[in-house]
């Protein structure tokens, strides 16, 4: 990347190449231990016994210096961090949504609906879902969901694929058995549900057998989230019409014993960085035209809690990740932590709401239009960034 | 194996299935009047689908006895366990949701947390309060068990498919709070006696119902300190449907009317000023505290309301109940689950015609749709997309028919990894009941997986009641539990109205264990 950030879709918008994934971290993930204020004393007033240690203090236990004011927790050193040095990703502070309910539930599905805040939340479709209906008619784009079943971001009008990629994958179909299956489906209308999953099936033991052939030749075999996300990567790179990907991943909601540098949710955090790095790399050059896209219902409570954890709060930290973003960089509206700048004197105030950060992504990566993005995000604010 | 080597014969005529079908209904009536014959037509096979969680050779025997208009007879009545058999009323009889109060098993939950209270705040607090939450989950688990013994097992499995229905349209999710704690009650007390009643009785049930205001957050809400959401619901999803012509006022307004109507879980007392006495109820968990209720004049639906306590919510609910668009909400989404995903208008009429002129009586709604020929016919019977409690309750009903199972761990597992576990739901929208709900990719290689375990799972399934599914079948011992669909009456009777490419597929399989799992992957056994 010496020559800087490449700039495909500013030249061919909605380029048939364009991968837009979205992750969704379900629990409410503690923002403040992964881009950690190193340079805001209260920061380590407010987290006696939890606070990452400042770059250079504390040996491999110490945050990573992004910048003079922020820095990454260090079980992202493998990973996340060398991306950001490559200028492949971009965290955005005091992001997120606008709910306040504090409910994972509630706050969970306003984010996926992307219908905005106090309104009735609508069900009928969530903003993965109408991003696909507005980029279907022109290029052959299409949802993929890496979940168990559709979940509320992909619901809606248009037909989305999910395939469940967690496990040991093994296929529990032989070839004959497979055949037998999909013979009798033929014809009827599920016989494209059935053989995509099948197929999928047969890709992701595939892909088992290569792992483990690779491992045999001294590879580590990949475990948990990574080896779901090298999966994910694999489909999504050879087959074309998979071009807008959800997964999710739980686990976040820490309200005791959420450990430091090291402990529950530095295994957690390490876990997800690896995928990521995992998926970025599976991508090849393909990666070059994604955009990754890391978010939360919400962040947790500033200060920890009497049992070394947080609990439910407000604003997050929104990560941007791709081969051809101009990353390297903190953005967005930003402000100094301190006790008086949060919000309800608890939380991270929101800044930069999710939606602007996302509209400009497909305004920049499909080239769509503020009436197209209207179609996606309903009455959205629009918000400055500069990363693609 | 007969079927190993000798598949059975496959019924010559069966690329003709239209001829077979026209022949069928001319037999079906001869079969309604003359009430029994031995022979069994496709559509009444059809039909048994329609009128169960599934056919097997108990619920054919039964359509042989009564005929088909008989069988709907017996079975649109409520008869409670009476038509479980005694195996399954013992086993339902013996737990302790049975036997308890629902007042009691919360209330000694609520002391039992109460005391915890006191102690001091910290990990052990945390970790006594866990323990107790995880001793009470039995509640849950007794609930969910008990749904799946009566839906396997009982007589009237129209009584058991409606309470699925209905408890779907008031939906309410265990997670939340406390709800795990009430659902059990919930199902028996509020929605099962009323399914083929009064709609208004099961309306007003729900609502009084402690799982329902703290599911929908009516326990909070009160004068000056409103909460919109469980008024909202009930007339978006519970009478008049999203389009059914109310405003946000009218929701503000019922919001207002519903102040007050709320829970009392740990049973203590409520202190009223003696002009309001009056205007308390309580009736177990439930109570309508005249304190937090708003005593203003409202205007609903075009209605002025005299604020004066409960009485408002009883005369709100007499208007939404007598209202057409909530006639035609409740009658479409009754033809979507009985009928299909786009059932026809003039059945929607009927029903919403006879809702209205019996002053909301399922039963009469439910007859209307029962007496048209539409209901029969080809373009509906067989065409329902199974959701996953319909595929796994047909599956096992039809591959362990004749011996109640044990363990119902593994059936709880399968509903889960489809996506539809009981009490499940988050969001009071309930469970989708539509195909495009549920067929997705990943859906129908889980269903495929899930039918090879169904196929495995006799030694768990009759075995100890707490062992979890084991995902690796033990051949040695599996021998004598494997399901024998082929063999069954029912299955003799399916035969016929399978593709050719289904039959060929079959023929195929290499052993019973095989054959099993292919039937229940059938595209056939996907629909009813």
């Amino acid at each position: 990347m010496a020559v800087g950030p490449l700039r495909l879709w500013a030249v061919s918008p909605a380029a048939s190449g364009t991968k837009f994934v979205v992750v969704l971290l379900r629990g409410g993930y503690d923002a403040a231990s992964v881009l950690v204020p190193y340079n805001s004393a209260f920061y380590y007033e407010a987290r006696p016994t939890i606070a990452i240690p400042r770059p250079g203090s504390g040996g491999a236990d110490a945050a990573l210096a992004l910048d003079s004011y922020w820095g990454l927790h260090p079980a992202l050193k493998d990973s996340v961090y060398q991306l950001y040095q490559q200028r492949q990703a971009f965290f955005v502070p005091y992001a997120g949504s606008q709910d306040v309910s504090r409910s994972h539930f509630h706050a969970q599905d306003v984010v996926e609906l992307g219908q905005g805040y106090g309104g009735k939340l609508d069900y009928g479709s969530g903003f993965l879902n109408r991003l696909v209906e507005v980029l279907g008619g022109t290029s052959g784009h299409g949802g993929v969901s890496f979940t168990d079943n559709l979940p509320l971001v992909f619901k809606g009008g248009v037909t989305v694929a999910n395939l469940a990629l967690k496990g040991n994958g093994k296929n529990p179909f032989n070839e004959r058995q497979t055949g037998l299956l999909e013979k009798m489906y033929q014809g009827t209308n599920l016989s494209h549900d059935v053989h995509e999953g099948l197929e999928t099936r047969r890709q992701v033991s595939d892909e088992l057998e290569r792992e483990m052939v690779d491992s045999a030749r001294g590879a580590v075999n990949a475990k948990g989230f990574e080896q779901e996300a090298r999966r994910m990567a694999h489909l999504m790179r050879d087959n074309p019409t998979y071009s807008v990907g959800f997964v999710d991943v739980g686990g976040w909601d820490t309200h005791i014993h959420q450990g430091a540098a090291k402990g529950a949710l530095s295994d957690r955090i390490r876990s997800l960085g690896e995928g990521l790095a995992g998926f970025a790399q599976e991508m090849g050059k393909s990666w070059n035209e994604t955009v990754v896209v890391v978010v939360s219902e919400f962040g947790r409570t500033f200060r920890e809690n009497g049992d070394r954890g947080t609990d439910h709060g407000h604003g997050s930290v929104i990560w941007v990740l791709g081969g051809g973003i101009s990353g390297g960089r903190t953005g967005g509206e930003q402000i100094g932590v301190s006790a008086a700048t949060l919000f309800q004197n608890r939380d991270f105030t929101v800044l930069n709401e999710y939606r602007s950060l996302m509209g400009y992504v497909f305004t920049r990566l499909y080239g769509l239009n503020s009436s197209d993005v209207g179609r996606v995000f309903p009455g959205a604010p629009s918000g400055k960034y500069s990363f693609l | 194996m007969l079927w190993a080597s000798d598949p059975a014969p496959r019924y010559a005529g069966n690329s003709s299935v239209s001829s077979l079908c026209h022949f069928s209904l001319v037999a079906l009536m001869m079969l309604c009047s003359t009430a029994i014959s031995a022979e069994l037509s496709g559509d009444d096979l059809r039909a048994i689908n329609r009128l169960t969680f599934g056919a097997n050779d108990a619920s054919v025997d039964a359509y042989l006895r009564a005929g088909r208009a008989g069988l709907w007879a017996q079975q649109m009545r409520y008869v409670g366990d009476e038509a479980l058999p005694p195996q399954a009323r013992d086993m339902v009889r013996a737990m302790t949701i049975t036997g308890t109060p629902v007042r009691a098993l919360v209330g000694a939950y609520e002391e039992e947390a109460k005391r915890l209270k006191d102690l001091p705040e910290g990990e052990g607090r945390k970790a006594r309060h866990k323990e107790l939450n995880e001793r009470y989950k039995f509640i849950l688990e007794e609930a969910q068990r008990r749904r799946i013994i009566r839906a396997l097992y009982s007589g009237n499995q129209l009584q058991e498919q409606l309470t699925w229905f209905w408890f779907n349209h008031f939906n309410v999710f265990q997670g939340k709070e406390k709800v795990k704690l009430l659902v059990a009650d919930y199902d028996e007390s509020a929605i099962r006696p009323h399914v083929f009643g009064r709609f208004r009785d099961l309306l007003l049930a729900t609502l009084m119902h402690p799982a329902m205001l703290v599911y929908l957050d009516n326990a909070q809400n009160a004068v000056g300190h409103i909460n919109e959401n469980y008024a909202r619901e009930l007339l978006e999803l519970h009478t008049l449907g999203v389009d059914g012509g109310y405003s946000q006022q009218d929701v503000q307004e019922l919001a207002r009317i519903l102040t007050g109507v709320g829970v009392n879980l740990d049973s203590r007392q409520i202190k009223l000023p003696p002009r309001l006495r009056g205007y308390y109820v309580a009736q177990g968990l439930f109570v309508f505290n005249p304190q937090r209720h708003d005593f203003g004049e409202k205007t609903f639906l075009h209605h002025r309301i005299q604020g004066r306590g409960f009485d408002e919510v009883a005369e709100v609910i007499d208007i939404l109940c007598s209202q057409p668009a909530t006639a035609r909400f409740i009658s479409t989404k009754l033809a979507v689950y009985f009928m299909g995903d786009d059932p026809p208008a003039n059945v929607i009429q009927r029903m919403q015609n006879a809702f209205l002129a019996s002053s909301g009586d399922i039963g009469h709604t439910l007859q209307a749709m029962f007496d048209s020929s539409e209901f029969w016919r080809d373009d509906y019977l067989g065409k329902k997309f199974k959701d996953p409690v319909q595929y796994v309750f047909s599956a096992v009903r039809l591959a362990y028919d004749g011996r109640m199972i044990t363990n119902y761990k593994p059936v709880q597992n399968w509903l889960h990894a489809l996506g539809e576990p009981l009490y499940g739901h988050q969001t009071p929208d309930g469970y989708g009941m539509r195909q495009k709900d549920w067929a997705s990719a990943a859906q129908m290689t889980k269903r495929f997986e899930v039918a090879r375990h169904i196929s495995n799972a006799g030694p768990k399934l009759f075995g100890p009641a707490d062992a979890d599914e084991n995902e690796s079948p033990q051949p040695s011992t599996a021998g004598d539990m494997q399901p024998a669909i082929a063999q069954s009456r029912t299955f003799m009777r399916m035969q016929p109205l399978l593709s050719e490419q289904t039959s060929q597929a079959l023929a195929q399989a290499k052993d019973n264990r095989e054959w099993n799992a292919l039937f229940l992957s059938t595209p056939e056994f996907m629909y009813r």
